[in-house]
């Protein structure tokens, strides 16, 4: 007798139920599906940058032919790239979808919200996004996080549970098992969706080539007016920069990732094609935050202090 | 080329490497960036360590840095050309069930780390129940620290045959075990020239090589509906869900449950629209029936020869998961399991399982964080459901307590729960004495090879010949129908002889011979079929096929041995598994001494002279 298992199997064609970003394209929908099954009131975060671009493309293929069961909700700080909110706007255009804007301005003028002395408006996006979701009782919110982004987020679970308040409590996060999510959460609770988490960012730019997905401009390299502060090229802009010393330059750049104009630097980059990307992205020796976000450089700690607060 | 994905799963205490382990991976795959090296050699230095420690790569909350534990699962990425890896990350301390059981639910593979100075530690043992529990199908036994023991083969080889020993006595299918030394990437990528006696692959080199395409069930098809989608403008009813068994192609005909209507698949569509020829597990797609029937989220789409199991009572392993509470009889949650969520109450907890022996504690009242149990379960809706062995999505659950929403327990289901499902005994009116015959049963024990179905083969063909009802039961043939769900773990040993001792009796009250032919090696287990006919008044004759191992061995009519030899299958009785020889069997034979013939007529006498 034998311990080996002989049951015939069909091994042809399964290579391509394996394959890589098939297997993570299937598990971003099923997550999809199984929030449309279980929640009431979901929401898509939506800025119109690349993971969220790539969100919004798993969503519309998850319920085709049917429109996206949920409406999209952007936190706009006011230091956004015209090029993105343009982009943005198309977007949902095109798909007839559903676009909620909350105005971080709206939040400063108000009183509810100060600026920053160092201008960045990054930190500021939690009160106007918890607001919200309070205001609209959204119970599930999709976002784009990646588990490989940052250490804090290599522990997140993909349904994270968060209190009336919208923190995250890494110590009381729930199990998760096979593909089986449990969704339940008390009235005024919510539950942040991460349908990519198990993406790296070769795989993003690997299925943004592979199905072709549009991406703002400036997530390939084009000319652009920066100046260096604190290791990173930042862009002019109405918020803060350059200041006295800080030398404008013109260099051939491109985004890694898409943030707060304050505090989202550009790399030096002549791919202009998503191919060319790849193979930058492949020789890269920076991680995508470590390169390009100002705001996880504060601390050692910084990303999880910010997740307890209630930002993604 | 495509890049497959492969999950896999680590544990470990603090101290054994693990995450160096880790680190060392990602730092040689080239999957660290120069940042987060630049952070790990800072940190390090702060500490006042005189090295990069790459274990602080892996140590993601501020919390764990501080205590200098992992507290939870965390998830690593890296990738070669041909795979892309997902680690599981798992502590090995107080929680460690309730995160391993966690990470290995989803994993290929189970790698697990042995310190070459300590070697096989309880936690390493646990490791390997754990994953044997959750159904990974393959483990890798990375012996580490292999430079602190003069990098010695004699070493590695005592491990290696003591987790095998170990490891027979569980549900593993592939087993490969590796000398490595994390801290000088010693078989990490590279084959270390430091053990040249090591002629295996390196660590990287079996995680991209190890074939995992026929790990799925591709045999029964399953596909629980998650969702309908409706598209008012083009009249588009579709049912979506993840394909978690077999195969679907357009133009099978299917069953949905538990309706029970039958109907055809008209299209299956992927992501967007793609049409799809045949969808494997676990492909996310849309079906298209041809009738229109009532199906919503929680319905199982399946063939009509092959459906799952349906019932509200099921026997289910479970690990509790959750520090407020216990698991007891009497509790009720609401389980989900495939798409489906209703209330179970828990009917009895029928032991406590010691995950460092295997003990079975019987007299335990409830379950408490990281202990796991086999328990009987109502649920208030039917559910549909395969053993978790033969299916990981059709078979496991989880539980939540409806008052914390938290979930607490995971579930493997063996299977419905009959023992107590209000089952009475139904009275016949046809007694033994009104039977044509009176039957027995023959049973014929003995190492694989020992002439065991050549002789039973024999003794049938002459009772037959004589003219008495005979009936050969023989294991190997069993294990094709009857049995043919259960592996070769011990506990399905048990089960095996279990079954097939419960029909031989059946034959024989039936006034049939039943001559049965199986390794059963276990003498409790035979113990158990004598006791059974004897309490129903039936003969029961123990036959020992005494051939010696060498001989058996030698002849190795099916080559299993020189394959348990080579280690490509585990648990091989005689080889890595006991074979417990009868203390007073009716009869022992010897075919080295006589012929088939021969010993045939002696089992033959026997019975006869018995009547």
């Amino acid at each position: 007798m034998t311990a080996v298992s002989e049951s015939a199997v069909p091994v042809e064609a399964t290579d391509a139920a394996r394959d890589n970003l098939k297997a993570l394209e299937s598990e971003a929908i099923h997550i999809f599906r199984e929030v449309a099954g279980e929640f009431d009131r979901p929401v898509i975060l939506f800025s119109g940058g690349k993971d969220s671009t790539l969100l919004l493309h798993l969503a519309i293929k998850a319920f085709w032919p049917a429109p996206v069961p949920f409406p999209l909700l952007h936190v706009d700080t006011g230091h956004n790239f015209d090029e993105v909110i343009q982009f943005r706007d198309q977007v949902v255009e095109q798909h007839g979808l559903r676009l909620i804007v909350a105005h971080v301005q709206d939040w400063i003028d108000d009183g509810r919200l100060t600026e920053r002395p160092d201008g960045t408006r990054n930190p500021l996006q939690t009160q106007p996004l918890l607001d919200t979701i309070t205001e609209h009782k959204f119970d599930a919110v999709f976002g784009g996080g990646r588990r490989d982004e940052e250490r804090a987020r290599a522990k997140e679970r993909i349904f994270s549970l968060r209190n009336a308040f919208g923190q995250w409590d890494p110590r009381r996060q729930r199990p998760e098992l096979w593909n089986l999510y449990n969704g339940r959460h008390r009235p005024g609770e919510h539950v942040r969706v991460f349908p990519l988490s198990n993406w790296t960012e070769a795989d993003v730019w690997n299925y943004i080539a592979r199905e072709g997905v549009e991406l703002p401009s400036i997530y390939y390299a084009h000319r652009r007016k920066v100046y260096r502060r604190d290791g990173m090229w930042l862009t002019e802009g109405p918020w803060g920069g350059p200041r006295d010393g800080e030398v404008v330059e013109e260099l051939m750049v491109r985004y890694r990732t898409v943030g707060d104009g304050s505090c989202t630097g550009a790399v030096e980059s002549t791919a202009t094609t998503v191919e060319e990307v790849i193979a930058e992205v492949q020789a890269s020796r920076l991680t995508e935050r470590g390169a390009t976000r100002a705001d996880d450089r504060l601390s050692e700690a910084a990303m999880e202090d910010r997740k307890r607060e209630g930002y993604f | 080329m495509v890049q497959e994905m492969l999950r896999l799963s680590t544990a470990g205490s603090v101290d054994d490497g693990k995450s160096t382990l880790i680190g060392r991976l990602l730092f040689d795959s080239k999957t660290l960036f120069d940042d987060q090296l630049a952070a790990v050699e800072e940190v390090s230095k702060r500490r006042g360590e005189d090295y990069t420690n790459l274990a602080l790569l892996t140590d993601g909350l501020r919390a764990e840095r501080e205590q200098g534990i992992t507290i939870d699962v965390a998830y690593r990425y890296f990738a070669t050309p041909r795979r892309k890896f997902i680690i599981a990350d798992t502590p090995g301390h107080v929680q460690y069930t309730r995160n391993m059981v966690t990470g290995a639910s989803t994993s290929d593979l189970a790698l697990i780390l042995v310190d070459a100075r300590n070697g096989v530690l309880e936690q390493s043992r646990r490791h390997a129940f754990l994953a044997s529990l959750l159904g990974i199908p393959h483990l890798v036994v990375c012996v580490n620290k292999m430079d602190l023991v003069d990098w010695s083969q004699e070493r590695f080889e005592e491990i290696r045959e003591e987790f095998s020993q170990f490891a027979a006595k569980l549900d593993v299918h592939d087993m490969a075990f590796i000398p490595i030394s994390a801290l000088h990437g010693d078989n990490i990528v590279h084959r270390s020239a430091s053990m040249p006696w090591y002629e295996g692959s390196s660590l990287l080199h079996h995680l991209e090589q190890v074939h995992i395409a026929s790990d799925r069930n591709l045999i029964d098809a399953r596909f629980p509906v998650q969702y309908v989608i409706r598209d008012y403008g083009t009249d588009f009813r579709g049912y979506a869900g993840t394909v978690t068994g077999g195969v679907l192609q357009p133009g099978d005909e299917v069953m949905v449950l538990p309706s029970g209507f039958t109907t055809s698949i008209k299209a299956i569509w992927g992501p967007g629209g793609t049409p799809v020829q045949e969808a494997f597990p676990p492909q996310a797609v849309t079906v298209e029936l041809t009738d229109h029937i009532d199906i919503s989220r929680g319905d199982m789409i399946c063939r009509p020869g092959n459906r799952p199991s349906a019932g509200h009572d099921i026997d289910a392993l479970v690990c509790w998961l959750s520090e407020g509470g216990a698991l007891k009889p009497g509790g009720t949650y609401t389980i989900r399991h495939t798409t489906r969520a209703t209330t179970a109450e828990i009917q009895a907890l029928d032991y406590r399982l010691d995950v460092n022996t295997l003990h079975r504690d019987e007299s335990a009242e409830a379950l408490a964080l990281n202990e796991i149990g086999r328990v009987q379960l109502r649920t208030r809706q039917p559910l549909l459901f395969d053993p978790y062995r033969r299916n990981r999505f059709t078979g496991g659950f989880i539980l939540v307590d409806d008052t914390t929403n938290n979930t607490v327990a995971a579930g493997m289901i063996t299977g419905p729960a009959l023992r107590d499902g209000g089952a009475v005994w139904q009275p016949t009116r046809v007694g033994r004495e009104d039977r044509a015959a009176k039957g027995g049963t023959v049973w014929l024990t003995g190492l694989s090879g020992a002439g065991k179905s050549t002789i039973a083969v024999e003794v049938e063909r002459r009772l037959i010949a004589e003219g008495h009802a005979a009936y050969l039961l023989d294991g190997d043939n069993l294990r094709h129908g009857l049995n043919s769900d259960l592996s070769f773990s011990a506990a399905d040993r048990t089960e095996n002889v279990r079954r097939v001792g419960e029909v031989a009796k059946l034959f024989a009250d039936a006034g049939i011979v039943a001559v049965v032919s199986m390794i059963s090696p276990y003498r409790e287990d035979r113990e158990r079929a004598r006791a059974a006919h004897e309490a129903a008044g039936l003969p029961f004759v123990e036959v020992f096929v005494d051939t010696p191992i060498e001989v058996c061995e030698a002849r190795d009519p099916k080559g299993l041995y020189a394959r348990a030899r080579a280690g490509e299958i585990t648990g091989f009785t005689g080889v890595d598994d006991p074979y417990e020889a009868p203390e007073s069997p009716d009869l022992v034979l010897n075919p080295t001494q006589e012929d088939t013939e021969a010993l045939a007529e002696r089992v033959v006498d026997l019975l006869t002279r018995q009547r």
